[in-house]
């Protein structure tokens, strides 16, 4: 495929995100990183993100952490004069990094799996599950320090004589429909996605 | 008002860490005289993090709900979890606003033998309901326990007050304010009572998400306030389990309560603390229950100006 013929990292990113195409009024004002509770952590604020999706720097902006930082609360996008959906840009941002595959923020991502793979097999959250296997197989290092265990231990032991932890996972009655649904929505949106 | 039933989407949240919400959810329910009933089989939200993986999948896991719910003849849902509430009701918004995300979660939805047609649940928040359809005048005739003495920091959290402005104000709401001074408690000026609590990050990073909580409780405490308010389970676990961890990184020894707020509202309406789920959380809130006064205190007075102070300008005659 010749680069030409290549849509654009910003047309990509516009297609994807329903609402995307207030993108291209972004003022550049700043409200956004300004807004933005942990900004501070981020390596580029949202705005600055925004300017990179317009002049096409791929490989930084995917491999930015500012979407693995983003919590979802949303404060940009009420106050964004353009009415852009900042928010959603970054689930966008966050699915086309996965996507594309190597990826420099893998707690965020193996977090949400870990989580979504309890969905996709009960129908329902299960966080005994979900703390377990996401410290003990995507956290090892940071799990397995002696102060962290003991720590992580005490806060399990407390979560579970308050009965905040229970060991058994919930399942729903038909799992089949939702699990039929969910395979049917991945293959629609995989057609989507070679369109 | 008579018995009403509302179809109700409790969410996961309710059924493990947060069970205190559920049950505290309930027994204000039958007190104010109407029915919380489960959508059938219903399945989880899908949270923030199936829109961070693959946004169709998540529309649809959602949609299921709405669907079963329309299915059962509800022409509104409720739910008393922030996350999941924003996430019936942006899965019902956008799919009204952009057509081919409605064929596309329609033709998934197929797959299961469902459909759902946009527009034909109204998705609200417990909060906004009890305040709404309950109304201030029942709860303060209901009121059997005035919270005379005791004052809130009133938390909204994010996903309430955005993104669409549902109650009064995306940025500073007041509903819940009103709620606890209809109570008999007074509300504090509380600055950050939409700032986010952290959510996931917790899990992710710790800094982040204990320099957000340090921030709201610090906030709250300075306001005056007894107890943290919240109407999250998210923001009741991240407020009341890390406050701990959150006071080591900054060498603070806040101790805060965070309450959900029907267990506030069952308090006023003289329900016991077990019939309200008291016992769950990490920093013990039952000693508020001493704290509550017989009678309202009295009203602060106006500064006046100290005896020392210069005179104050006259006008010449």
């Amino acid at each position: 495929m010749k680069a030409a013929e290549k849509s654009t990292l910003f047309d990509r990113v516009v297609k994807a995100t329903p609402g995307g195409e207030a993108l291209a009024q972004c003022l550049q004002c700043g409200s956004c990183g300004g807004s933005c509770p942990s900004a501070v952590d981020m390596d580029h604020s949202p705005r600055a993100l925004f300017a990179m999706i317009n002049a096409g720097m791929e490989d930084e902006v995917l491999g930015s952490n500012t979407p693995w930082y983003c919590v979802s609360c949303y404060a940009c996008t009420t106050r964004c004069p353009q009415n852009i959906p900042i928010t959603d840009i970054m689930y966008t941002l966050k699915q086309m990094a996965v996507q594309r595959g190597h990826y420099d923020h893998p707690h965020a991502i193996k977090f949400s799996e870990t989580f979504i793979g309890f969905v996709e097999q009960r129908g329902r959250g299960f966080e005994f599950g979900l703390a377990t296997r996401y410290h003990l197989f995507h956290r090892p290092k940071q799990f397995l320090q002696p102060t962290q265990v003991f720590k992580m231990g005490a806060m399990g032991a407390n979560m579970m004589r308050r009965q905040r932890l229970p060991v058994r996972p919930v399942s729903i009655r038909e799992i089949d429909q939702l699990q039929a649904i969910l395979a049917k929505a991945k293959v629609v949106a995989a057609k989507e996605m070679q369109a | 008002m008579s018995q009403k039933t509302y179809t109700y989407y409790p969410g996961c949240s309710l059924q493990h860490g947060n069970h205190a919400y559920e049950v505290s959810n309930r027994a204000v329910a039958k007190a104010l005289g109407f029915e919380l009933a489960e959508i059938d089989d219903w399945n989880c939200c899908g949270a923030t993090e199936y829109f961070s993986l693959n946004r169709l999948p998540a529309y649809a896991l959602v949609a299921r709900n709405l669907a079963r719910a329309a299915d059962g003849g509800a022409t509104e849902v409720v739910a008393p979890c922030s996350a999941c509430f924003l996430n019936l009701y942006k899965t019902d918004k956008h799919m009204k606003l952009y057509p081919k995300l409605n064929d596309q979660v329609n033709e998934a939805l197929g797959a299961g033998n469902l459909s759902y047609k946009p527009g034909t649940l109204k998705v609200r928040h417990l909060l906004e309901m009890i305040i709404t359809d309950v109304g201030f005048d029942m709860l303060k005739d209901r009121t059997r326990r005035p919270l005379y003495g005791l004052n809130f920091a009133p938390y909204y959290g994010c996903l309430i007050a955005r993104p669409d402005n549902v109650l009064d104000s995306t940025e500073q709401p007041t509903l819940m304010d009103q709620m606890i001074e209809v109570l008999g408690a007074k509300a504090t000026d509380f600055h950050l009572k939409t700032f986010c609590c952290g959510g996931h990050m917790t899990q992710i990073s710790e800094e982040t998400a204990y320099g957000m909580i340090h921030r709201i409780i610090k906030n709250a405490v300075d306001s005056g306030a007894d107890a943290i308010v919240t109407i999250c389970p998210m923001c009741q676990m991240n407020l009341d389990v890390y406050q701990g961890y959150a006071n080591d990184m900054f060498g603070t020894k806040y101790e805060i309560p965070v309450m959900f707020f029907t267990q506030v509202i069952g308090l006023a309406l003289g329900l016991s603390p077990r019939e309200l789920g008291f016992g769950q959380e990490f920093v013990n809130m039952s000693g508020l229950i001493d704290k509550i006064q017989s009678s309202p205190p009295p009203k602060a007075k106006a500064a006046r100006r100290p005896k020392e102070a210069l005179p104050m300008p006259v006008m010449p005659e």
